[in-house]
């Protein structure tokens, strides 16, 4: 039978895999083809995988996140020779479910940025239109999903990598609550942000490989136990209590075609039985890009100090071991994470310490309370996931803070700890507009429910109109 | 705010190991000084008791046995190395 990778749900997938429609193989080698076809227009894959062979549901992994035996260069030049011993514990419960690696995806060099523009290996495409971005940092793996090129994939979310992506390409994509997926194996870019979490083409999918990546797990000890996942199935919101923070909706710099979808999705979910009212982050906007690029370069400014030369990875010859390591740095970093390691170096130094990172540190709690109180009144609280849809390639790279405000709507709920989803509810100028929806710690489920029915309701078709 | 000087530059980039070209030293000096100036905001709060968040969940330790168990075999340690010698990693004179 002829498979369009295109609609193809992983739910769908399953489904033939077990009544034995399809088999493993032929599974797996409609993705290599579609791979053929369409990537190298996209560039959503670092690496292919080769048929391993079993008869699981292939899955696209960010490159970000350590796979035993496939290259995982994070999308830099100082991991290109990389490949990892063991599995990160998402992969190894991917696999015991018996899913199969089929690629690394392009990313953001270290999940540093919002365009896939800073990965050292070339940008991804939108598979809505292939001159513009596909969001970043899980670029490949929104890429990979919206051309289908799989059916599924897991991406890292520090600010929004996860969100933002999903938002420009068009699909389903969430953020975790902190500390429900492990990062054991995660390349780390700022621990106290980063979870990893499912990209899919709907919310069941997306539900259920949340299901199957998250929970407990004795390597992290920042992991916590997760919630029974339900998989959403209503088309009523009855009850739903929707909070409308006005300044997450009336953000400078939002597009009126975004305000338009938005609107129209925060209608429909009043109609479906939700109640809906505006409600006010006060400080979580106006402050919160500020605070996040101090806390996850400080960060960042730590984890990468691993990169040395010493143990794996680039190395640079020097005279002596201290200039080895300066070389192989320079020589292996590109742009954005030499700016953030020096932001956040800058902002820990001997100093510049109480100014800098530990008033963000404060500000982050301003940012968190704020978000607990309304959650004391709402189930969910709903905003345009992305000030504006896909930007052509080129059009921020020089102008680092124009390209940092793209995250101005999803760095408050990570700050916060809080699981976001964003669904595709509409189009502006021909392209993907996402719904942001956002719940207090542990209320997936509510997400899925809502984030279901919304989907059901708005009847959105994810497959790019020039590829129909 | 004070632009960041070139100084501060070159020294935080001694603090960071990173060895900045003529070229990168300017440009970061450009661009780091529009970054603190954006991040400064932060400062314009009244944050006198507010305490510091730097974990997004209310849990404290988490323990675990203290059960031996099997290392990585070292020949797996040593796959990505740049320079092996014999048990250690082999690097240039300190």
């Amino acid at each position: 039978m002829t498979l369009d990778t295109l609609r193809l749900t992983a739910e769908e997938a399953d489904r033939l895999l077990r009544t034995k429609e399809i088999s493993g193989a032929e599974l797996f080698a409609a993705y290599l083809a579609a791979i053929g076809e369409r990537d190298p227009e996209l560039h959503a894959y670092l690496h292919v995988c080769e048929n391993p062979g079993g008869d699981g549901l292939p899955l696209a992994v960010k490159d970000v996140i350590g796979t035993k035996g496939i290259p995982t260069t994070a999308g830099s030049k100082i991991l290109e020779s990389y490949v990892p011993v063991y599995d990160a514990t998402v992969i190894a419960n991917a696999k015991r479910h018996g899913l199969r690696v089929l690629g690394k995806t392009n990313t953001d060099e270290f999940a540093m940025g919002s365009s896939t523009e800073n990965s050292a290996y070339g940008p991804s495409r939108n598979p809505w239109d292939p001159s513009r971005v596909p969001g970043g940092s899980g670029g490949g793996s929104a890429a990979a999903v919206s051309g289908g090129l799989a059916p599924w994939a897991l991406g890292s979310d520090t600010g929004g990598s996860i969100k933002q992506p999903a938002a420009l390409c068009g699909h389903v994509g969430l953020r975790p609550t902190y500390g429900t997926v492990s990062r054991y194996g995660v390349i780390a870019f700022a621990s106290s942000l980063d979870q990893v979490g499912p990209v899919a083409k709907t919310v069941r999918d997306c539900a259920w490989l949340y299901s199957i990546i998250s929970g407990r797990d004795a390597n992290d000890s920042t992991t916590v136990d997760v919630p029974t996942v339900e998989l959403p199935a209503g088309e009523r919101l009855d009850g739903l209590r929707i909070g409308v923070p006005k300044e997450m909706n009336g953000a400078d710099g939002i597009e009126p075609g975004v305000t338009e979808a938005v609107d129209r999705a925060i209608e429909l979910a009043e109609s479906l039985g939700a109640s809906v009212e505006e409600c006010s982050l006060p400080h979580s906007v106006d402050y919160g890009v500020a605070c996040y690029y101090l806390v996850a370069p400080a960060e960042a400014s730590s984890n990468l100090g691993r990169y040395d030369g010493v143990r794996f990875g680039l190395r640079e010859d020097g005279a002596d071991f201290r200039e080895m390591i300066m070389r192989t740095r320079d020589a292996g970093f590109g742009d954005e994470p030499k700016r953030r390691i020096m932001i956040g170096t800058y902002a820990l130094s001997s100093g510049y310490y109480e100014a800098y990172y530990g008033t963000a540190q404060k500000v982050r709690t301003v940012i968190k309370r704020e978000h607990d109180a309304l959650f004391e009144r709402y189930d969910v609280l709903v905003s345009p996931t992305s000030p504006t849809v896909a930007f052509p390639i080129g059009a921020k790279i020089d102008d680092p803070i124009a390209m940092y405000m793209n995250d101005v709507l999803t760095i408050p709920s990570c700050m916060a700890g809080l699981p976001g989803l964003n669904i595709p509810c509409g189009l502006s100028q021909g392209l993907p507009v996402g719904l942001q929806l956002v719940g207090p710690q542990f209320a997936e489920n509510t997400l899925f429910r809502a984030g279901h029915a919304l989907e059901q309701a708005i009847g959105f078709d994810g497959v790019p109109e020039r590829l129909r | 705010m004070a632009r960041i000087t070139r100084d501060e530059v070159l020294h935080v980039a001694r603090l960071a190991r990173l060895e900045l070209t003529g070229a990168e030293v300017e440009k970061f000096q450009e661009q780091l000084s529009d970054i603190l100036e954006a991040v400064s905001k932060v400062s314009e709060l009244d944050l006198a008791d507010v305490p510091p968040t730097a974990h997004p969940l209310e849990i404290a330790n988490a323990w675990g046995e203290d059960e031996p168990r099997e290392s990585l075999p070292l020949d797996e340690v040593f796959a990505n190395a740049p320079e092996r010698d014999g048990d250690y990693f082999r690097v240039p004179p300190a």
